[in-house]
């Protein structure tokens, strides 16, 4: 059933897919990330995964790509589950990595990608409200990310030690 | 004996009144919430303690209980509702991350509510048992009492150094 | 003279008396300007956590800015920092009315990338079963009496906190403690089950249907109540999917997905129980959606105090489980082994998996990755009410004021878990 799946998405995208696996019993594509809205629109309509289950990005820091986002989806109708990873460099000129963004499909992806931008920052293009969701607008820095500081704190207000 | 003697027995009298009729605004935020509702309701009862009516209007209420995590982000938040409560008031923090951070140490807690506003008694526990709650609430009441409140103490410093003078103050 | 006297006075006399006896239109409405309003993040309603900037045009919001994250506790990067059996606080205080399934889920989790899931004795099985669905009755009672309070109904509230209260004194009896339990382990559970406390959880049941009763007459009566739930908050099936919603929120536009049916974890094939849901998709459906899943939960409880047998509560692998406390003090390769898994917590293999398994408010994911260390190099959450609360701009678009109440009450709007 599972492996049904992998096989139907290999057979309709072809190319784009860099590689699969399955492992405990989780299918996982890694597809370029460039093409990301075309595999998922194909995914959704083609394949059946209906439902974005999940959003989220892993900071591999010190390897080639840095960053690799990770999408979960079901299918509502037969309960099939896949996970797309779409690997992203991190650009030379020290710019944020960016990729399209799949609100057009899925409206739950519109937090899930500012949540990824706000604590990883990678932008979305054609994402309609890219902003900080979890942080404060005055926040420096994306704070998931493997070189940022557990307790670097950036305050809003302290007391006056006079007080 | 004199003025002073009576100035300082009023001062009693309204302490005493004050410490039975606190007048709280819960700044609920996290877990402790769950335990906050639990001394409201039948079992634990604060209403006993003259201290059960919550107003959720800072500026009808005279006892800030932070109820929870308090991040960077809610640190100019709390800040505001303390400013804008009417003095006297006092204040409590309700469980260990507001009292200390608890084990949130981070780039997103604030290391306890001291940071940004005075706290007059510290409850820990993560969260603190309705009983704990009830006995930090009876210590405030001690406090007031006595006179020992944040705000209670600079009012008497600010008299003592000739501010004030018409104010009745222990 | 005659006209300064009217413009003190403030009252224009209409020349012609027929004016009073006209009907009105929608002329005659006061012109309204768009006003901007903040809503919370202190606002007895908003949990302290949730601040809503509303356009709104007379009671009728025009557009919502739903603000989160005042209560981000950074769960990731704590969990980065610790060792994988360190994160269990943390998992207690994400969904902070139901410990128990957020300690399940996250074991689960862990367990899988393990590869130790089928080998988890049957009697730890039934454990997790048993003290997560109390913790599913405690966060449905949270959510119903939070519910019922905001709207008014303070009877309701005190009902649900009662019976809230029972069981947490069942829980307090087998963990330690009220509210934080962290009592499931890799492996297994912490402890076995009290004596006799099958029959005082089963001597609750009556108590806890007497309250459902109460509750659910008294709604049902409700005229208040009743009118600001029918009808309000209602969310199309399609949306729901679109959202990504799950969970109880979910089930009340009928779709009966429930992880516990369609992908069964521990030993949730055994039971017969129902997944209860709504029609319409608003916001008294999710109410009532929720109070019926409390039956349904003690149904379970039932039938697995009946299954449970004598046995094991924890896996036999030294690599994962602490020795006994009898061994750590008398031999030599216990304090070593007892050392080691504290110190550097156990070595889960590399690799990544996600998990799944149905929260208080839906489907509650642990996305964990491995670099074969003692700590996790990441552990995300795919929180249920981060998704239906994105949906709350929407639902409350172009309705009235009033409705942002009961919308967002229903949706049960966890801090800890959709901030984390």
């Amino acid at each position: 059933m599972s492996l049904a799946v992998l096989q139907r998405a290999k057979e309709l995208l072809g190319d784009t897919i860099k590689s699969t696996h399955s492992y405990r019993g989780d299918d996982t594509l890694v597809v370029d990330a460039a093409a990301i809205v075309e595999v998922m629109r194909l995914l959704k309509d083609e394949v059946g995964m209906d439902f974005l289950v999940d959003l989220t990005c892993v900071d591999y820091l010190g390897r080639e790509p840095r960053f690799e986002v990770v999408y979960h989806l079901r299918s509502m109708k037969t309960g099939e589950r896949l996970r797309v990873k779409a690997p992203l460099d991190e650009p030379e000129d020290g710019s944020n990595p960016a990729l399209d963004s799949v609100v057009p499909l899925w409206a739950g992806a519109n937090w899930f990608e500012r949540e990824v931008w706000d604590l990883y920052g990678i932008r979305f293009h054609n994402h309609p409200d890219l902003r900080r969701i979890l942080m404060y607008e005055e926040f420096v820095g994306h704070p998931l990310r493997k070189d940022y500081p557990k307790e670097r704190r950036q305050p809003l207000v302290r007391r006056d030690p006079n007080e | 004996m004199g003025l002073e003697f009576y100035t300082s027995k009023l001062a009693d009298a309204v302490n005493w009144a004050r410490k039975y009729s606190l007048f709280q605004y819960p700044f609920v935020t996290a877990c402790c919430g769950m335990e906050f509702m639990a001394l409201w309701g039948p079992k634990y009862d604060v209403a006993r303690f003259g201290a059960e009516f919550p107003r959720f209007s800072p500026r009808q209420a005279d006892l800030l209980i932070i109820v929870g995590t308090i991040t960077e982000r809610q640190g100019p938040i709390l800040r505001r509702i303390y400013e804008q409560m009417c003095e006297p008031k006092w204040t409590i923090a309700f469980g260990v991350c507001a009292s200390t951070g608890g084990f949130y140490q981070n780039y997103s807690t604030m290391p306890g509510a001291d940071q940004c506003i005075p706290i007059d008694v510290y409850i820990p526990g993560c969260p603190p048992r309705p009983e704990q709650v009830l006995d930090g609430l009876i210590m405030l009441q001690d406090k007031i009492q006595n006179g020992q409140g944040f705000v209670q103490r600079r009012e008497k410093r600010e008299h003592d150094a000739g501010k004030n003078k018409l104010k009745v103050l222990p | 003279m005659a006209e300064a006297k009217k413009l003190v006075l403030g009252v224009q006399e209409p020349e012609d008396q027929s004016e009073y006896d006209r009907e009105f239109s929608d002329d005659d409405e006061l012109p309204t300007e768009p006003m901007t309003l903040n809503m919370g993040p202190s606002h007895p309603a908003m949990h302290g956590t949730v601040r809503i900037i509303l356009t709104v045009e007379g009671e009728t919001v025009k557009s919502g800015d739903v603000q989160v994250g005042y209560l981000h506790r950074c769960f990731e990067k704590e969990a980065e920092h610790a060792t994988w059996t360190q994160v269990f606080p943390y998992t207690d205080r994400l969904n902070y009315v139901s410990p128990m399934l957020n300690n399940v889920g996250y074991a689960l989790a862990v367990e899988k990338l393990l590869g130790v899931v089928e080998r988890i004795p049957e009697r730890a099985q039934y454990i997790r079963v048993i003290v997560g669905e109390l913790s599913r009755i405690t966060d449905h009672l949270t959510a119903t009496a939070a519910g019922a309070m905001e709207l008014g109904a303070m009877t309701i509230f005190f009902w649900c906190i009662k019976g809230r209260e029972w069981i947490y004194e069942l829980l307090e009896e087998l963990s330690g403690a009220r509210l934080t339990h962290s009592y499931v382990r890799v492996g297994g559970v912490a402890y076995d089950l009290t004596p006799n406390f099958a029959d005082k959880v089963q001597a609750l049941f009556p108590k806890l249907e007497k309250i459902l009763k109460d509750v659910g007459d008294t709604t049902l009566e409700l005229s208040f109540f009743r009118d600001r739930m029918d009808g309000t908050g209602v969310i199309s099936r399609e949306r729901a999917i679109q959202y990504g919603w799950t969970g109880p929120a979910l089930r009340s536009t009928g779709i009966p997905y429930d992880v516990r049916k369609d992908h069964p974890y521990l030993v949730y094939d055994r039971f017969d129980f129902e997944v209860p849901v709504g029609s319409k998709g608003d916001n008294f459906d999710r109410f009532i959606v929720r109070i019926e899943e409390i039956r349904q939960s003690m149904k379970i409880l039932a039938q697995a105090f009946a299954q449970i047998a004598p046995g094991k509560v924890v896996l036999d692998d030294p690599r994962i489980i602490l020795p006994p406390k009898q061994e750590v003090y008398n031999s030599i390769e216990g304090m070593i082994g007892h050392f080691k898994l504290i110190v550097d917590g156990i070595k889960v293999p590399p690799g990544e998996v996600y998990s799944y398994t149905e929260g208080g408010n839906g489907e509650l994911g642990f996305y964990i990755v491995s670099d074969g260390t003692g700590r996790p190099y990441k552990c995300r959450v795919r929180p249920p009410c981060f998704c239906i609360v994105s949906a709350l701009p929407e639902l409350i678009k172009d309705r009235p004021l009033a409705d942002i109440v009961p919308t967002f009450d229903m949706m049960n709007m966890i801090g800890g878990e959709c901030d984390r």
